[in-house]
């Protein structure tokens, strides 16, 4: 096949099929949490499990001091690896474009910078991964593919931008590409996280706010 | 009840997963945060004390029974059994490695309740026959004697005896209609007896009428402890059987930390029905006496002291202003650990770990965290709430000959009651 060809095919059926088993997938794994259902809690509740939940589904993306304080560097990778696929994702331009979506986004240069920021920490984050004991005791091979699946994408597009390595039309193919095998994997593995984060916090959060304790 | 078996086990375990269980599961990304939180990994530095890790047949369990892509890999037999070696290995980091002090489930940035986990997982460690055999032990006695350290209402009925005579205050047994019920713990009838008095003496002045329940004195649940969720029904019906035929408004629970969780939280949802009565911790009820001007208090402790945060009182109980606003009124040199309060670290022997002998030598070292945190403050008392932080935190400070004395809030109140009679 011809790179044309293959990024024809990329573009199109590809992408269509990726997607499609992205959203199948997301909502499978939704379906096999939720269809497991809860039993009421019978106890007197100190307060309301609602505004728990909800306080809950913010209150995690801000460090714990008693935690930051031991693992810092850890903790502000996590904040530079998220924020950073955010911006690489949602404000480069010619994504927006693709979306059809009608904000602005950032300067390409600008969303250039922080994409090697963030494959920078895609690498801050294996090495941690490697040498702490900790990490190195609980991390599983669906650890290091979840890592591979979305650092491709990254590094594609950002030699893609650069015209570095090959052609940019061969580059921009491969770009595509990556982006849909991690839309094909994503849901199957921990990257699930994406969506069901909302509903860990939730869960945790009502069971606090019943209780009124902090959470 | 039949015999325990691993099929047992992954049966308990399996029943125990839920909607929230899978969304735990599902969202963990490993990022090892928790261990942080934990005194077990902190202070032994050893990663199979990690907090999800501990629950890593739980998540088999779940991944195999509950979604599409475990049980391809089933079939495949790429999965990882659970078996006697599984069951084995895992026993000891979810009991005696683990005080369900709850701090993972604060620390986790997906919001994973990780202690809430391992309190489940439990379940099925029993049900397979692979629980400390002290638990064993407790849960036997608290089914058969009542109490699970063997302790008979003649003992409470010796000690409400010697307070009366000692003190010429009235306790009553089953006093129909009485407003509170006052619970007690073991620790507080075999090594605290001055709990009672300082009730007693509390009750008095604040002119309240109260009860003991001959049938349902005892507070602690260690089948909630081992997990096992028949018998620690058996014990909190006792309770709630004696509180609504004697017709109580009010049960009081002790200061016992995970006796509260037990009557509190989990009784109604094990007896499958909401109460007729309230619940409320001691320290709710100091509190609100003060508040109402019931009790009035005098003088002023001047020694340096600080307030350990008993756990299921304070992070996984919300009973956090409280202690503070009564410490305030009878101490002026009150100082705060750091972390204090819903962070705060556990006294070490939560959960079922001081009952369990096996685990003595990995419980004082993880109270060196509690040492850290006593050492950078330099007080002369320390003051809990929690009979069972209470002997654990003395039997640490002993061993690293540290001197200071632990009290008891609510004697230490007690003790600063302004003695003015009032017909009772």
């Amino acid at each position: 096949m011809e790179i044309n060809e293959l990024l024809i095919w990329a573009r199109g059926p590809a992408f269509h099929w990726a997607l499609a088993i992205f959203v199948f997938g997301m909502l499978l794994r939704l379906f096999e949490i939720l269809s497991l259902g809860r039993k009421p809690d019978l106890s007197a509740a100190r307060d309301s499990g609602v505004s728990g939940g909800l306080r809950t589904l913010f209150t995690r993306s801000l460090p714990r001091p008693a935690i930051f304080s031991r693992e810092p560097l850890r903790i502000l990778n996590g904040y530079i690896m998220h924020i950073g696929l955010f911006v690489v994702i949602f404000l480069y331009r010619p994504h927006i474009e693709l979306f059809g979506g009608a904000w602005s986004g950032l300067p390409t240069g600008v969303v250039d910078a922080i994409t090697a920021v963030t494959i920078l920490s895609m690498f801050v984050a294996l090495l941690m991964r490697f040498y702490s004991p900790v990490l190195r005791h609980i991390s599983t091979s669906g650890d290091y593919l979840a890592w591979l699946i979305t650092l491709l994408p990254l590094l594609t597009g950002y030699l893609a931008y650069n015209h570095l390595l090959l052609e940019y039309t061969q580059m921009l193919t491969y770009h595509i590409l990556s982006v849909e095998l991690l839309l094909v994997l994503a849901p199957f593995t921990k990257l699930t996280h994406l969506f069901s984060f909302v509903l860990s916090r939730w869960y945790q959060g009502y069971l606090a706010g019943r209780r009124g304790v902090e959470s | 009840m039949s015999k325990p078996s691993v099929e047992k086990g992954i049966q308990f375990i399996k029943a125990q997963i839920d909607a929230p269980v899978a969304s735990f599961f599902s969202s963990c990304v490993h990022c090892g945060l928790c261990a942080e939180a934990c005194l077990f990994y902190t202070e032994t530095e050893d990663p199979k004390y990690t907090p999800i890790n501990k629950v890593e047949p739980m998540r088999r369990i779940w991944e195999q029974e509950y979604t599409v892509l475990g049980k391809l890999k089933s079939a495949l037999g790429l999965s990882k059994p659970i078996d006697e070696a599984t069951f084995k290995e895992w026993e000891t980091l979810v009991y005696d490695g683990c005080t369900l002090c709850g701090r993972c489930s604060v620390a986790c940035p997906l919001g994973n309740d990780i202690s809430g986990m391992i309190r489940k997982s439990r379940e099925g460690f029993a049900a397979a026959g692979y629980a400390p055999p002290d638990l064993i032990g407790a849960t036997q006695r608290a089914m058969e004697i009542g109490s699970p350290m063997g302790v008979k209402l003649p003992a409470v009925k010796a000690q409400i005896r010697h307070l009366e005579e000692d003190t010429g205050l009235k306790v009553t047994i089953d006093q129909q209609g009485a407003e509170y019920m006052v619970l007690l713990s073991s620790m507080e009838i075999m090594n605290f007896p001055e709990y009672l008095e300082a009730i007693a003496r509390i009750m008095r002045q604040a002119g309240k009428t109260w009860t003991i329940a001959s049938t349902a004195f005892e507070a602690t649940n260690s089948g909630i402890q081992i997990g096992v969720s028949d018998l620690a029904k058996v014990i909190v019906s006792r309770i709630v059987d004696a509180a609504e035929s004697l017709g109580v408004k009010t049960v009081i629970s002790p200061e016992c930390g995970h006796a509260y969780t037990a009557v509190r939280w989990e009784g109604p949802n094990l007896i499958g029905r909401p109460y007729k009565f309230e619940v409320k911790h001691i320290l709710e009820i100091l509190d609100e006496f003060t508040k109402a001007g019931l009790i009035k208090t005098e003088g002023m402790e001047e020694a340096r002291l600080t307030y350990h945060d008993p756990c299921q009182i304070a992070r996984k109980g919300g009973i956090v202003e409280q202690p503070r606003r009564l410490l305030n009124k009878v101490a002026s040199n009150f100082v705060e650990m750091r972390d204090a309060g819903a962070m705060n670290w556990c006294c070490s022997g939560g959960g079922g770990v001081s009952a369990n002998e096996r685990a003595e030598g990995l419980k004082l070292k993880a109270f060196k965290r509690k040492k850290t945190q006593l050492d950078e403050l330099q007080v002369d008392t320390l003051v809990t709430a929690c009979a069972n932080c209470r002997l654990t935190l003395e039997e640490g400070l002993e061993e690293n000959g540290m001197d200071i004395p632990v009290v008891g809030l609510t004697e230490m109140v007690a003790d600063h009651l302004v003695e003015e009679e009032r017909g009772s």
